[in-house]
């Protein structure tokens, strides 16, 4: 038997899954559920990129995938290292909390 | 013609002067600057006699010599050169520069010896000379223009060389200001010939004119009266006179350059330089003789009333400038340089007398405070009498006479001429020997009112005794037909200058002329014996009826010229300046400040250092971005 890709369905779970992720970047004022959510984001985009493989028969699609998993390992490293640096500083992981950069 | 390629070492000789005055002037001593200051001009004149010698002995082809120092610039085929041109009126006017220049020079280093910025006094007449010569040598209008505006500077500078007092500023400031009016007409007008003609070689420029614009036309007359605009302001003609009584406020060996030597006179020689557009131009021409008829009257009216020595000396330079114009506008071309030569002669005795008399008075103008100076200065009581004497045109022995009759003549006798020019001529003739003859008197005759401090030394009596012989001999190279007739002088004008057509049955009354002219010279002379020496009061009562003291009051204020131009230009203007204070041009550039602090602000309040809100600013944007993308 052959797996059935619901293509449309596919897809619409992945801008599901990326919608989550950006109302939580907007929402949440923790750090830590900030990368998180940008986590979500990143694998709503690896989801449609591996449904549109599938859908053309193209390996293209799962390359892809491969190539935004090393980036979010890489991301999470910073991101983790920079949120360490953060409570070091601040004694706290809110981000509303260190706006000092502004104009 | 090696002796002719010196001719680039006589304008750059008192620059090198300035240059080493600039320069290292406050390491010199007096000596030194002194000898460094008259050097170079004495130099220069050296240069200039050895040029002319040699120009003179063997005349080059096409009587003139061009000497091409390099290009200036070379644009889209307008390559202006600084070359040096030498004719027979550049010479007369190097000649005459250089040796009064010295002279003047020469006295400046006793006169000035006890006053402060010694060095700076030097360098700024080195350098006026070296402008003048600039001027007189150009061969380029850009170059004349050069030197044009290198005399205008030094004029400022000079007059206000004794700068602690407020006054004297003002009177440089208005030298400057007034003659720039000129100037501005006269850049016009080379720009309008520099576009038209194409190039702006004086030589070049005559000639493609005459081939180019027909006698009268537009073009032409409006080149003329444009660099006639230029020559007014320059030789303080009305109605742009009113700075050169004012000038009197610097120091009296600068005056005496002012007016005998350079600057003054460059309105003249630019008019006989580009003598052909003038004769393109008949109406400008007849504009010429106009103006100095009208300034030789009222500039002698003036001189009559005034009490400031200096004063009656500057009134009495814009009288016979007025003259010089008078000639060039009769077409008397050679005429009115050989005024112009005598005039620098006597005018430049009579200043140098004329500072010798306030030296030893220390440092008084008012000729009633003076008074019978005769027995206590008699060495510049002869000079200056000489002076006088030439000024006033008395007949037969003075140089000042045989140029005067030769313009009276030229007035009436030219084709050009008429009889008012020519009784405006004599009449200006009586009022000058009035005039010089009451400072005369009133100066040197009558009782001591003031006792002199210490004669002048050989330094200042020197040149003005060698003035003195010149304001007498210089006029017998060219006497009139029916007495002498001798001609060297417009003989050797006439390789650079047109020849000028006499009417017919002019000649035969040259002689009742001249004596017409001696007549009322003497007239004059006479009146002021009678009015300022053997009955005083019936001067006084003169001008102490009503209609005499309000002519009086006129007169002594020029004509209120000064008042016109304060009330109707002055006032209005520094009004408008007031109120536009905040210029209201500016507005406009202001409200582009506005805008773009007041759009700053909004976006910098954007920038809160709030990560969150730059996410959402992202996404909206990515949203915003797709939108466009996907629906248009």
């Amino acid at each position: 038997m052959t797996a059935t890709v619901y293509f449309e369905q596919g897809l619409i779970l992945a801008a599901v899954l990326f919608a989550l992720g950006l109302i939580g970047v907007l929402v949440r004022r923790n750090i830590i559920f900030i990368l998180l959510s940008v986590e979500i984001m990143l694998n709503a985009a690896g989801l449609a990129f591996v449904v549109a493989g599938a859908r053309w028969a193209e390996p293209d699609g799962q390359v892809m995938f491969i190539f935004i998993l090393a980036m979010a390992a890489a991301e999470v490293s910073v991101g983790l290292a920079l949120a360490l640096q953060m409570y070091h500083k601040l004694r706290t992981l809110d981000t509303d909390a260190c706006d000092r950069m502004r104009g | 013609m090696m002796m002719l390629e010196l001719l680039w070492l006589v304008p750059a000789l008192p620059i090198a002067g300035f240059l080493i005055l600039v320069i290292a002037g406050r390491l010199l001593s007096r000596p030194w600057i002194a000898a460094v200051g008259v050097g170079s001009v004495g130099l220069a004149f050296g240069a200039a006699v050895t040029v002319g010698i040699s120009f003179m002995g063997a005349a080059p082809a096409a009587n003139s010599y061009v000497q091409h120092l390099w290009t200036w610039m070379s644009v889209g085929g307008f390559t202006p050169s600084l070359s040096l041109y030498l004719d027979a009126l550049s010479l007369v006017m190097v000649l005459v520069v250089t040796s009064v220049g010295f002279l003047i020079h020469l006295y400046s280093a006793e006169f000035m010896a006890a006053e402060e910025g010694y060095a700076r006094f030097f360098a700024y007449m080195n350098l006026f000379v070296g402008a003048m010569l600039t001027l007189v040598l150009a061969d380029d209008l850009l170059l004349l223009y050069l030197g044009w505006e290198g005399v205008g500077l030094c004029s400022y500078l000079l007059i206000g060389f004794w700068y602690k007092d407020p006054l004297n500023g003002l009177a440089a400031r208005k030298a400057f200001v007034v003659t720039r009016i000129g100037d501005t007409a006269m850049s016009i007008g080379l720009f309008l010939i520099a576009t038209n003609l194409g190039t702006l070689r004086i030589q070049e420029v005559m000639y493609l004119a005459a081939g180019h614009w027909a006698v009268g036309s537009g073009m032409a007359v409006a080149a003329a009266a444009l660099l006639l605009g230029g020559a007014i302001g320059k030789s303080a003609q009305l109605p742009l006179q009113t700075w050169l009584p004012d000038a009197m406020a610097g120091p009296t060996p600068v005056s005496a350059l002012i007016h005998a030597a350079t600057m003054v006179t460059a309105g003249v020689y630019l008019i006989a330089r580009t003598h052909l557009l003038f004769t393109l131009a008949p109406a400008v021409q007849a504009a010429v003789a106009g103006i100095g008829a009208l300034t030789l009257l009222s500039a002698g009216f003036s001189a009559l009333t005034q009490r400031d020595i200096k004063r009656v000396l500057a009134y009495s330079t814009i009288g016979q400038i007025g003259y010089m114009f008078l000639a060039l506008g009769a077409g008397a071309w050679s005429a009115a340089i050989f005024h112009f030569m005598t005039h620098a002669f006597f005018k430049a005795l009579l200043f140098l007398g004329a500072g010798m008399v306030i030296l030893s008075l220390d440092h008084e103008h008012d000729i009633f405070k003076m008074g019978g100076l005769r027995s206590q200065l008699p060495a510049v009581f002869w000079t200056f009498l000489i002076g006088a004497c030439s000024l006033s045109a008395l007949p037969f022995i003075t140089a000042g006479f045989y140029s005067k009759d030769l313009i009276l003549f030229y007035s009436l006798a030219s084709p050009l001429g008429n009889r008012w020019l020519w009784t405006a001529g004599v009449l200006g003739a009586f009022i000058t020997s009035l005039y010089t003859f009451r400072m005369v008197f009133i100066i040197f005759f009558g009782e001591a009112k003031s006792l002199t401090g210490r004669r002048p030394g050989i330094m200042m009596t020197a040149p003005v005794v060698i003035l003195a012989a010149l304001s007498l001999l210089a006029g017998f190279i060219e006497l009139p037909a029916s007495f002498g007739n001798v001609r060297i002088f417009s003989a050797f004008m006439n390789n650079a200058l047109p020849a000028i057509a006499v009417r017919a049955g002019a000649s035969e009354a040259e002689t009742t002329l001249m004596a017409f002219a001696a007549v009322v010279s003497l007239l004059g002379i006479f009146l002021a014996y009678v009015l300022f020496f053997a009955k005083p009061r019936y001067a006084d009562s003169l001008a102490s009826v009503l209609p005499g003291r309000l002519l009086h009051r006129f007169w002594f204020a020029g004509w209120g010229f000064d008042r016109f131009y304060e009330t109707f230009i002055v006032r209005p203007f520094l009004w408008i300046a007031r109120t536009n204070r905040e210029d209201f041009i500016d507005l406009f550039y202001l409200g582009m400040i506005w805008t773009g602090r007041s759009l700053s602000t909004m976006l910098s309040l954007s920038q809160n250092g709030k990560v969150r809100m730059y996410a959402a600013g992202i996404a909206f944007g990515a949203v915003v971005a797709l939108a466009i993308v996907v629906f248009l």
